[in-house]
């Protein structure tokens, strides 16, 4: 087992991204820098890297069952650029949650970029709590760029339940999720997105339902402040008789600007695909209620944000 | 005790300033600690407008209102709030994301335990289990909502309470246990009073004192048992049944 070796920023960084005050229990690779700075594998999780040093693969055993792995990136130096491959391969029948997650602080000049691409294997009937948030800290003229990836393949009966969040501090961002699922397979994305000053954040998704009664639900929430920049592009595939819905759900602010583009293709006659979008702001009626409680405008305005986000 | 002295309240419409409209002209009134008011009269009489002039909602042309011998005429909806005056929306706004539970906490203005807070469901004839995690959002009914924002109203415990139209939403069987708020809140909250916006007969029945609002103004005012039997059977008062008769 390596030793972890971080330093108070990269806690702090870890602290926003992992909700980790220590080291976790079961498996985990902490990445700082550009390199392994501790990892831990158990008796049915085994994480390894890759032989040309692209990136890791986590192996779950089947039947793995309530166990954990924590895959959090910290960059605290500026101008570092990375692109990281981690595969992982849940076997069958096994209940995890995985927790990934990058905090940038970027306090030089140069830009910090992370790019990760997450790719997961899930075997018949396994089961995925998926947790990633991004974070960026720092008042450094350099940006904070995080461009991640993820590829999710679903076996039949599989599920996975991906919460994605990105509320603070990273300055240019663009995601793109994959998925493709097999009968029975069930998939369930909640992602929640801030964005302020002139921060720009595409997120990008496309799920594919090619196997009997397979089913997603994607549910997107966002908040543009300032003069940020928002794309939401949710588009959900059926080509067998299935159920997917899509949803996104913004709140306007300031300057901002949101373009919420969702988007259904359907290629079976039992294929059931619903997608909604709204873009709104804070209604006024909403800030007077919270305020004939006691809140200033100020409180009831975050209470209002903090509620949608949560 | 709140005091409104020659309140006047003037509203622009939609095509803007060339076009205001006077809504409230003149008032005077007074509520005394621990009375019941009723503000009844026909539609567009002005009952809305006053509420939201007492909340602060809706700033007075001209005119002065005192809370407790304090001059809140300019004082924001959060100041008044604080200082205790609560508010009970006709029409309770939904919002994405935040659960009753929180509601109920930020009325409370402390960290209400789940068993505190399903008190308060309780009392408006909610099963707490199922309501505290729900949302406050499309998904509950407007019974539901406005149930939601009478225990709101239940957990700030204040001085004065105005009412907006109560009834409106609830279903007849919710309708005694509403009366039974009222004078739960009564006895429970000590020396506070309430202002109760409303047509119904059985809600004039719990009044001290009744005010008749037509036309901006308070055309009569006086005990429940000086005004009410004239009332009865005019625009002012419907018993419980005249809508679904309508």
């Amino acid at each position: 087992m390596a030793v972890v070796t971080l330093d108070e920023v990269q806690k702090r960084l870890i602290r926003e991204v992992a909700d980790l005050h220590e080291i976790p229990m079961g498996a985990y690779n902490f990445r700082a820098n550009g390199t392994l700075a501790g990892r831990n594998t158990t008796a049915n999780i085994d994480i390894s890297s890759k032989a040309d040093g692209s990136g890791i693969d986590i192996r779950i055993k089947p039947g793995t069952i309530h166990e954990s792995v924590h895959i959090p990136v910290v960059l605290s130096e500026s101008g570092l650029k990375e692109t990281v491959y981690n595969d992982f391969y849940v076997g069958e029948g096994s209940d995890v949650v995985i927790v990934a997650g990058c905090g940038i602080d970027n306090c030089g000049t140069q830009d910090s970029e992370h790019d990760g691409i997450h790719r997961f294997y899930l075997e018949k009937g396994a089961k995925v709590r998926y947790v990633e948030k991004h974070y960026g800290s720092g008042d450094g003229q350099g940006q904070r760029i995080l461009n991640p990836v993820t590829e999710v393949y679903m076996a039949e009966n599989s599920s996975m339940e991906m919460e994605m969040v990105q509320i603070k501090g990273v300055d240019s961002t663009e995601r793109k999720t994959v998925a493709e699922l097999k009968q029975g397979a069930h998939l369930v994305v909640r992602e929640r997105l801030m964005t302020h000053g002139t921060q720009k954040a595409l997120s990008i998704y496309k799920v594919i339902l090619n196997g009997e009664n397979s089913s997603a639900d994607v549910v997107s929430r966002s908040i543009a402040r300032e003069r940020s920049y928002q794309k939401l592009d949710a588009c959900i595939i059926g080509n067998a008789p299935c159920k997917g819905h899509t949803e996104c759900d913004s709140i306007i602010m300031d300057e901002g600007t949101i373009l919420a583009v969702p988007s259904l293709e359907a290629h079976h006659v039992d294929a059931s695909l619903v997608h909604e979008a709204a873009i709104g702001k804070i209604a006024g009626e909403q800030l007077i209620k919270l305020m004939t409680l006691g809140l200033s405008e100020k409180e009831a305005e975050e209470e209002i944000i903090n509620g949608f986000l949560a | 005790m709140l005091e409104l002295k020659h309140v006047s309240f003037t509203a622009e419409d939609a095509e803007g300033a060339e076009n205001q409209k006077e809504i409230i002209r003149d008032l005077s009134l007074v509520v005394e600690d621990r009375k019941l008011i009723v503000i009844t009269g026909p539609n567009g009489g002005g009952k809305s407008s006053l509420a939201k002039l007492i909340a602060g909602i809706e700033r007075p042309s001209s005119g002065q209102i005192l809370f407790n011998g304090e001059d809140i005429t300019e004082k924001s909806i959060t100041e008044r709030a604080r200082m205790g005056i609560g508010f009970a929306f006709q029409q309770p706004v939904r919002f994405k994301g935040i659960k009753v539970i929180n509601l109920l906490r930020i009325a409370a203005g402390r960290q209400l335990s789940v068993s505190e807070a399903c008190n308060y469901l309780s009392e408006v004839g909610l099963c707490a289990r199922d309501y505290i995690h729900r949302e406050v959002n499309a998904s509950l009914s407007g019974g539901e909502l406005k149930r939601i924002e009478i225990a709101t109203v239940l957990a700030r415990a204040c001085r004065l309470t105005v009412f907006d139209e109560p009834e409106a939403g609830i279903d007849l069987w919710s309708f005694q246990n509403l009366i039974r708020i009222f004078e739960e809140m009564r006895r429970n909250i000590h020396d506070s009073s309430m202002i109760i916006i409303s047509h119904q007969e059985r809600i004039l029945n719990i009044a001290d004192e009744i005010a008749v609002l037509a036309d901006g103004r308070i055309e009569r005012f006086g005990s429940r048992e000086e005004l009410l039997p004239a009332l009865v059977g005019t625009g002012s008062v419907q018993d419980a049944c005249s809508r679904l008769k309508g």
